[in-house]
């Protein structure tokens, strides 16, 4: 029978190989379920793992939804170290969508003509700002009144969620829009500025880009991200060092509410350039998977996000070319939680074999 | 006065589902494991209770097939906590995710669906009373069963020597184990009674409340009650009237759109959700109250003997 | 006394973990009615073998034989079964629940709850152990929880008892009761295994001593035929190392604390009122007590990861510090080793380079980075001047042993060069040859000029190091008196509150309420 054996320090080669088992695992699964659903497992898994990356026009897609994947998952990665368990960045990626949306708007409404490189940065702001005021209401709750940042962020993404229906059915609904839920199409002045031609991929993947640099340096090698996994690491620790609690607790959400309204603000600028109930396909739980199983690291979480985009975007193809429900994305991406944080036990234990009830009896 | 009893109807049974999946997570959180897996639990058992009822026609046999789901799906949950340690935070989110995933998936067949009509329920005589028959009487029996539920659970904890040790065992881990009880499999048990009830609220809302199958048809249930046990400070009988509290703010929006309350009907439909944040607030602005009444290990990994 | 078949016997009993065999080999043998001493340092094996009796762990190989018979014992229901019984030093008690239902869940399923309650209230009047049944634990002081723990034991009807370091949590007159009723238990023909590296305490009750040194049996002996040096030479294998302790003038004050109260922060803390006390620069002043009086509240005031005491309340050099932070306070000197090293005074998945910037702060550049080639350079060279047995700078804290670690913060803060340096139970859980080395630190760096307030539940100890002693007693604090003028029987006394009566009181005068441990 198994034991697990504590290891006497965490295993590095395991923090590595853990992702990956977890992901070839998974692959295994995925193929038995296509067999179980009668399609031909090496169809399905091309479609999920080949397809999105074959081809300059493919693979600038999984660069695009990737996008707002990996941006969510550096701020919660952020959290998540200083064990604050923020799971509402769905809605503060709605937030940032509705702020920014809602100044692309007065911009397309109002008549003022300026150059995209006023406007998007203004929208950015826009995005963060309205991230960090929704998390902003979580840190709040949690440092005044102790609530549980779990259930208030959570909450907040069904209101944010109602109140993105509002907006789209209500005050903003386009005019001319028959009708249907959604706003306006911004004006082509308020788009983010495409980064590959004949594609759409915007700036905002570069802006990524930079951001993984400055947090990978704001994570490992800045006091203040020192203080903030402290604190995550061992609370008394962090108060026996004198490093305050409420400190790590706002810099924890605001930071990645910021990132999630950054990341709303440029889906709702970028390829979708107006408002509608679908801003998000659930990034911002999606997020969530990319932040474990990039091992909460900047770098791990650009792998991590290519991957689940891939799995996004098979999703979609699965459904067009094999006839697959586009719900088989969900369940690959919580089977892979799952197994991930299973294979993660073999980092910090060693599996051994003991043969069953070791004797008390042997006379010497 | 007859609207204000169908809203108390309306709320009992609004409630139930809450009232169960609370009394499930209570157990759950008794033995000291936080399953935020809730939702995730609810959904499968759900789909799985709407399917059972759609191809049966028995609301029964589809409460077992709800019960069985949310065991199996908290049987994994409780391997993955329980034996290999892993943290329960992020393992109850994986699980609420998979589950939605799973549900969105398993139930893209039953989408649209209906189910056999059901015959009314009624409890004779008491139901003919004037205003308390329609406001208490007419409900389905799970409203009852959950009533129920909550005093037996009550005498379960608080009577019982069985309840005392899952009490202690929520408490003090370590000290359960240096006395020989084998704490992981009293942990695994709460874990998978709490799955069965939150498995049968699933399944009562597709079965009977709605009663029919949507992707994300538990709509942050599973959640609240989960707010519903810290605010409830881990006891059945205040779970259960929380619960009608929730239901009840839910049922308002509907009466307040009945009684021609110009609010626009997206901004109504946040009242549960608010309600909730501000339950959580008001409740947990004493620390040291929440510490006296919550299971002292909750949340905290246990690693018998080294 | 002849008897011819030992109650219990160990035939080379050997358990191995992995990388350390933690028991190699071990015999002995236990009479019936005999007090059976079980010696030894930390990580002598004494907890594994006690474990390996009660059923806790199975032994690798080796023998267990009861009244002769071989037995397998598998978990702590056969080991009840058989009649051996166990007092924990970590208490397994649940705060919540009441003495009778705490008792209850230690014993046999077939009793009912008031069956029990009686048979608590028959067994704590045999023998002289006070226990209220319906009093919720969280409400009894530390003394008196071991007594429930004793009760529960007892109600089993058990032929052998085992206490693990009993007397670890007790005023040396709570010890002499204690003795009182293991001799009448004795008496009875119950067997006792008294596990303990208190060797005046094995001297003074126990018929027969095993010595354990690195999980093997260094000596069987009749403790009362023994010296302590004879018995310290087999425990670790030579006398204990004398300490050089040179007589010092005391400089000017630097810590001055007036008049601290602080209401607990939680239900289940102490009070702190109307303390008062100073320590000097190049003096040792010891606080004694037995834990649970209001030590962590009080480490926690003044290291300022409590920070609510009343302005004024607490000075160093003269200037105010009662509101300051605990980086404030340690830009001005002052440096704490906290008694639990896992966890606070170290965070046990960093690494030792990592864990210096808890309280040394120089790595961080003005730009809020971090240079880890500073926290390197620094960890290794506490490790080179303090000796500490580590893996390297990048070694997980966790990794090393508890001596070692506890060796590295102390030297981190002994490093910094403080003006004051607080430490709270600096040789808890310590080998002998690292806990010397510690106390030796302490007195070298008192030598040089600092002022040092050493917190410790082991009197010995703070005879050992200090110039004064005072005693914190239900969150008072005593007046001080000079380590010369004192005795183990007057702090003893003072520990329970006594001090307004002793006599020697000069200086706060506060309420007098008797305290009963």
């Amino acid at each position: 029978m198994f034991r697990l054996e504590a290891r006497p320090q965490a295993s590095p080669a395991m923090a590595l190989v853990s992702p990956l088992l977890a992901l070839a695992l998974t692959v295994v699964m995925a193929a038995a379920l296509f067999a179980l659903l009668g399609k031909n497992p090496w169809s399905g898994l091309g479609v999920y793992f080949f397809e999105p990356l074959n081809g300059r026009r493919q693979m600038t897609e999984v660069a695009l939804k990737a996008t707002p994947l990996i941006l969510c998952a550096l701020g919660l990665a952020v959290c998540y170290r200083s064990n604050v368990w923020n799971i509402g960045a769905e809605g503060q990626f709605l937030l940032g969508a509705i702020t920014a949306g809602g100044v692309a708007l007065w911009a397309t409404t109002s008549g003022i003509k300026a150059s995209p490189w006023v406007w998007t940065p203004l929208l950015m702001a826009a995005g963060v700002i309205g991230g960090m005021g929704w998390a902003a209401i979580v840190a709040f709750l949690r440092d005044r009144f102790n609530a549980s940042e779990i259930l208030v962020s959570l909450m907040l993404v069904y209101i944010a969620q109602q109140l993105m229906n509002y907006l789209v059915f209500v005050p903003w609904k386009d005019p001319a829009g028959f009708n249907f839920p959604q706003t306006r199409t911004f004006d082509a002045m308020t788009w983010l500025p495409n980064l590959v031609p004949q594609s759409r991929l915007h700036i905002g993947f570069v802006v990524t880009l930079v951001l993984v640099a400055l947090f990978w340096i704001f994570i490992f090698r800045s006091w203040r991200g020192f203080q903030l996994q402290v604190g995550g690491l061992a609370p008394a620790a962090a108060r026996y060092a004198g490093f305050s609690a409420r400190t790590a607790l706002w810099t924890a959400l605001l930071v990645s509410g910021g990132m999630a309204g950054l990341a709303g603000a440029m889906e709702a600028a970028g390829p979708l350039r107006q408002l509608t109930p679908h801003v998000s396909t659930g990034y911002g739980f999606t997020a969530i998977i990319v932040c474990f199983v990039g091992r909460l690291h900047p770098v791990g979480i650009v792998l991590s996000g290519i991957l689940l985009s891939m799995f996004l975007i098979g999703g979609e193809l699965g459904q067009s070319r094999l006839g697959l429900p586009n719900a088989l994305t969900g369940v690959f991406q919580g089977l892979l939680l799952f197994i991930l944080l299973a294979c993660d036990t073999l980092i910090n234990y060693r599996v051994r074999w003991q043969r069953s009830s070791a004797s008390a009896g042997t006379a010497r | 006065m007859n609207e204000l009893a169908l809203l108390l109807a309306a709320t009992l049974a609004s409630g139930t589902p809450l009232a169960l999946a609370g009394l499930g997570l209570l157990l759950n959180e008794k033995s000291g494991v936080l399953n935020l897996g809730a939702e995730g639990m609810m959904l499968v058992a759900a789909v799985a209770g709407f399917a059972v009822a759609f191809h049966t026609g028995n609301d029964w046999v589809a409460f077992g097939a709800g019960a069985l789901a949310g065991m199996a799906m908290a049987a994994i949950f409780g391997w993955l906590v329980i034996w290999l340690g892993t943290n329960q935070y992020a393992t109850g989110l994986a699980l609420s995710l998979f589950g939605g995933g799973f549900s969105a998936f398993v139930g893209v067949n039953y989408v649209g669906k209906k189910l056999a009509a059901k015959s009314a329920f009624e409890v004779p005589i008491l139901a003919d009373l004037p205003f308390v028959g329609p406001a208490l009487f007419k409900q389905h029996p799970m409203t009852y069963i959950a009533i129920g539920l909550t005093i037996a659970i009550a005498w379960f904890l608080y009577r019982s020597r069985a309840g005392l040790v899952l009490r202690a065992v929520g408490e003090s881990p370590e000290s359960a184990h240096a006395l020989g009880y084998r704490v992981r499999l009293i942990r695994l048990g709460a874990v998978l009674g709490g799955g069965a009830l939150c498995g049968i609220a699933g399944a009562f809302l597709s079965v009977v409340y709605a009663p029919l199958w949507v992707e994300g048809l538990v709509a942050g249930r599973g959640w609240i009650a989960l707010a519903l046990t810290t605010f409830a400070t881990w006891r059945p009988a205040r779970t259960l009237l929380g619960a009608y509290l929730f239901g009840g703010v839910t049922m308002l929006q509907f009466y307040l759109q009945g009684e021609g309350v110009e609010i626009a009907s997206q901004l109504l439909s946040m009242l549960p959700y608010l309600a909730t944040i501000v339950v959580l607030a008001l409740i947990s602005r004493d620390p040291a109250w929440i510490r006296i009444n919550m299971p002292a290990s909750l949340g905290k990994p246990f690693h018998p003997g080294s | 006394m002849s008897d011819p078949q030992p109650l219990l016997a160990l035939r080379s009993i050997v358990k191995r973990y992995p990388g350390v065999v933690a028991v190699g080999g071990v015999s002995l043998e236990v009479a019936a009615g005999q007090i059976h001493a079980l010696l030894g340092e930390n990580g002598a094996g004494k907890s594994t073998l006690m474990k390996v009796i009660y059923g806790a762990v199975r032994p690798d190989e080796g023998q267990v034989l009861w009244n002769g018979r071989a037995v397998a014992i598998r978990n702590p229901h056969e080991a009840r079964a058989l009649g051996i019984s166990m007092v924990f030093q970590h208490f397994s008690l649940f705060d919540t629940l009441t003495a009778a239902e705490n008792v209850w869940l230690g014993v046999d399923k077939s009793l009912s709850l008031a069956e029990v309650t009686r048979r608590v209230t028959q067994v704590a009047a045999d023998y002289g152990l006070d226990v209220e049944p319906q009093r919720p634990v969280h409400t009894l002081s530390v003394g008196e929880r071991q007594r429930v723990e004793i009760v529960r034991a007892l109600l089993t009807r058990p032929k052998l008892l085992i206490l693990d370091e009993p007397t670890s949590v007790l005023t040396p007159q709570a010890v002499e009761r204690l003795f009182v009723t293991l001799r009448k238990l004795a008496s009875e023909g119950c067997s006792i295994v008294y596990i303990s590296h208190k060797l005046d305490e094995i001297r003074a009750l126990c018929h027969h001593c095993t010595v354990l040194r690195g999980g093997k049996v260094t000596g069987a002996v009749d403790p009362t035929q023994e010296t302590n040096a004879s018995l310290s030479r087999l425990m670790i294998g030579a006398e204990p190392p004398a300490l050089k302790h040179a007589a010092r003038a005391a400089g000017d004050v630097v810590l001055e604390v007036r008049d601290l109260a602080l209401e607990k922060q939680d239900q289940f803390g102490m009070n702190l009122a109307a303390i008062g006390f100073a320590v000097r620069a190049g003096e040792v002043l010891g606080i004694a007590g037995v834990s649970g009086n209001g030590q962590q509240e009080l480490m926690a005031a003044l290291s300022g990861e409590d920070a609510r005491a009343a302005p004024g309340s607490i000075r160093l050099f003269g200037g105010d510090i009662a509101r300051a932070s605990a980086s404030a306070r340690r830009a001005l000197g002052l440096h704490f080793v906290p008694e639990e090293r896992l966890g606070r005074g170290a965070v046990p998945s960093l690494s030792l380079a990592q864990n210096t910037l808890l309280t040394r702060t120089a790595a961080v550049g003005g730009s809020g980075l971090i240079s880890t080639g500073e926290t390197a350079r620094l960890a290794r060279h506490l490790i080179e001047r303090f000796k500490v047995k580590a893996a390297g700078a990048g070694a997980a804290a966790k990794s090393l042993s508890g001596g070692n670690l506890q060796k590295f913060i102390v030297g981190r803060e002994i490093d910094a060069d403080p003006k004051l340096l607080i430490v709270s139970q600096p040789t808890w859980g310590v080998d002998v040859g690292a806990a010397a080395q510690i106390r030796g630190e302490i007195l070298a760096l008192a030598d040089a000029g600092c002022a040092v307030l050493v917190v410790s539940e082991e009197l010995e100890e703070l005879f050992e190091i200090c110039d004064r002693l005072v005693v914190i007693a239900k969150g008072q604090v005593s007046p001080s008196v000079a380590t010369s003028e004192a005795s183990i029987e007057m702090i003893g006394a003072w520990m329970s509150g006594l001090w307004r009566e002793s006599g020697r009181a000069h200086g706060a005068q506060v309420g007098g309420t008797h305290v009963q441990a």
